[in-house]
């Protein structure tokens, strides 16, 4: 093995950091000053390219002149995820295609998915800011990342691939699913590192146990996990089971994909690229900001992004801004792990679902709406998600194999609107519990 | 001469084919032939009962889901080779059964078939061509 000694040191300033890592120690005036030159840059270009965004500025008298301080970020109007949906695919987009070199798409609220564009000053933007992550995580030149997020129009895969590369480390594009296989590549390649969804690497250390092998054995040390909520509590759970270091990822497809914080190796909150990304703090009801650290939801405008742009983009997350300077001696503020969200989206095994999307797939197979309820559990790890369909009179059929066709024509339509497994349960009517008439929708028996 | 039967959707847990069949005895409501079929996550259950409208009402009125559904009665001798001859007569046809389900008349020594065909009218006049005899749900019921 020709590979440098893994090294277990705390970066601690500028001085040892990973080359592109200089701006998370920029001081605080230099910052300030670069993120008002950016806003003020981002704001013009959104105005000159994008029409939503300058209808939305006239009506509220605001010109790009109108940005004279960072304080002025709040006049600004909000960008939410219907604005992508109603402009899909490509109405935000400030930048000619010709210019554009990749599109990622994720899950809409109903049917379309949204679409979010990159051009190559945007896709080097990210690949340093994953490259900030990893190095922020102890990882380096020497390292054997392995990718389990999925590859494709998802921006897990590639987003983590390119930083990896980019750091120097090796990379293992293993991709999602086929947990036995990707026990077996961490154990035969060596794997120093992991970046998949945190449910996912639970599954794996199961599904590594079932097979005789000791996760702790192996040279494995550190996993960047992302794309949805985890708790504290996981992460002592992962820890002491596989002998890792677990670090949490945010981002988000409308914003760059991952790679917008992430925790350093002191795990107080995650830092974000502010030089990149800048943080607000919202009450989710009124849009008002909240005072740092108080809690509400999470707004980011992309200071430098090129192709699509967003500004004041209203996350849905819920998480404060932890107030002072964390001991690792970085500028960049921090927040708080994502513990909820302020609309319905839920996160399984890392792919956003909304409700609204179940609902539009039982309204396209049946043409009314039944009764359903969708439960999610968790199954050795591996996050499940039943949909219980209430059995209309008008759905049922005298016969077992229209039932069961019935079962599998609800079961594709699901897994084509929502794009992952979903098991269906045709249940009696008026089975599901509703109180004041009206049925919960989503049971979630994950974090028992 | 076809006759009137009851199907419910329920699913497949203690207790699900009990609530039904109570609620249509403390209506005075009696069923004559009854038969479940079932996958591991739920069944149909298929009823003749003797006022089949009233049964009906009384179950949709209960909440369940059911659908009234059309099968052909048909008589046998309660004899080796009884049934065989009545399929023998509708493979001859050339007609296909969707279901079957069969309960023994006590005491004249018939059985009686219940059929589901997708062509009843079809069925019906195969069978009886063949001399087999159709019952009509007065004599069913009888």
């Amino acid at each position: 093995m020709n590979r440098e000694p893994m090294s277990r040191e705390l970066e601690t300033s500028v001085h040892n950091c990973h080359p592109a890592s200089v701006p998370d120690y920029t001081s605080l005036d230099e910052l300030r000053a670069l993120q008002l030159e950016r806003l003020k840059a981002v704001v013009e270009r959104s105005w000159n390219h994008v029409q939503l965004f300058r209808e939305r500025m006239e009506e509220r008298n605001l010109t790009p002149e109108s940005i004279r301080s960072l304080d002025d970020l709040a006049r600004l109007p909000f960008t939410v995820k219907s604005d992508l949906r109603d402009t899909y695919p490509f109405g935000l987009f400030a930048s000619p295609m010709k210019d554009v070199v990749r599109l990622h798409a994720s899950s809409g609220t109903t049917g379309k998915p949204i679409v979010v564009a990159y051009t190559q000053e945007d896709v080097d933007v990210w690949t340093s800011v994953l490259v900030r992550c990893l190095a922020g995580c102890g990882l380096h030149r020497g390292d054997i990342v392995q990718i389990a997020y999925g590859y494709g129009l998802f921006t897990g895969g590639l987003g983590a691939h390119y930083g990896a590369e980019s750091l120097g480390a090796t990379v293992v594009p293993a991709s999602g699913g086929h947990a036995d296989r990707q026990i077996m590549l961490i154990k035969d390649f060596g794997a120093t590192a992991m970046c998949c969804t945190p449910t996912y690497f639970l599954h794996l250390i199961e599904r590594a146990g079932e097979m005789g092998i000791d996760m702790k054995q192996l040279p494995l040390r550190a996993g960047v996990f992302g794309a949805e909520p985890w708790t504290e509590s996981m992460r002592q759970y992962i820890e002491k089971m596989s002998g890792i270091e677990a670090f949490d990822i945010y981002g988000l497809s409308e914003i760059i994909g991952p790679g917008v914080g992430c925790e350093c190796r002191r795990h107080e909150g995650l830092h974000i690229f502010e030089d990149r990304f800048y943080p607000e703090i919202v009450d989710p009801e009124s849009g008002e900001p909240v005072a740092d650290g108080e809690p509400g939801e999470l707004v980011l405008t992309t200071l430098s992004k090129q192709a699509m742009p967003m500004i004041r983009y209203r996350t849905r997350d819920i998480t404060r801004i932890l107030t002072g300077r964390c001991a690792c001696g970085r500028t960049l503020r921090r927040i708080d792990r994502i513990g909820r969200r302020s609309d319905d989206m839920l996160i399984i095994r890392g792919v956003n679902v909304f409700p609204s999307q179940v609902e539009t797939a039982l309204l396209d197979v049946e043409g009314t709406l039944p009764h359903y309820q969708i439960l999610l559990t968790r199954d050795r790890g591996l996050d499940q998600m039943e949909v219980q369909v209430e059995v209309t009179p008008e759905m049922f059929e005298d016969k077992i194999g229209s039932l069961q066709e019935l079962n599998r024509r609800l079961q594709a339509a699901l897994d084509r609107m929502l794009g992952i497994r979903v098991r269906v349960a045709l249940v009696e009517a008026h089975s599901i519990e509703r109180s004041e008439g009206k049925a919960k929708r989503v049971i979630d028996r994950r974090m028992q | 001469m076809k006759i009137k039967q009851i199907s419910l959707f329920a699913e497949n847990k203690r207790g699900h084919v009990a609530a039904p069949v109570k609620l249509l005895a403390s209506q005075g409501l009696d069923i004559r032939a009854l038969f479940l079929a079932e996958t591991e996550q739920y069944g149909i259950l298929r009823m003749i009962v003797t006022d089949w409208e009233r049964a009906a009402k009384t179950l949709e009125d209960g909440g369940f889901t059911v659908k009234v559904t059309e099968v052909v009665a048909v008589e046998v001798s309660d004899h080796p080779g009884g049934l065989a001859t009545v399929l023998s007569a509708l493979d001859a046809c050339g007609l296909n059964i969707e279901y079957l389900y069969a309960f023994p008349r006590f005491r004249v020594d018939r059985a009686i078939l219940i059929f589901r065909f997708a062509a009843p009218e079809a069925a019906i006049a195969c069978l009886q061509a063949a001399g087999i005899n159709v019952l009509a749900s007065e004599e069913l019921f009888r």
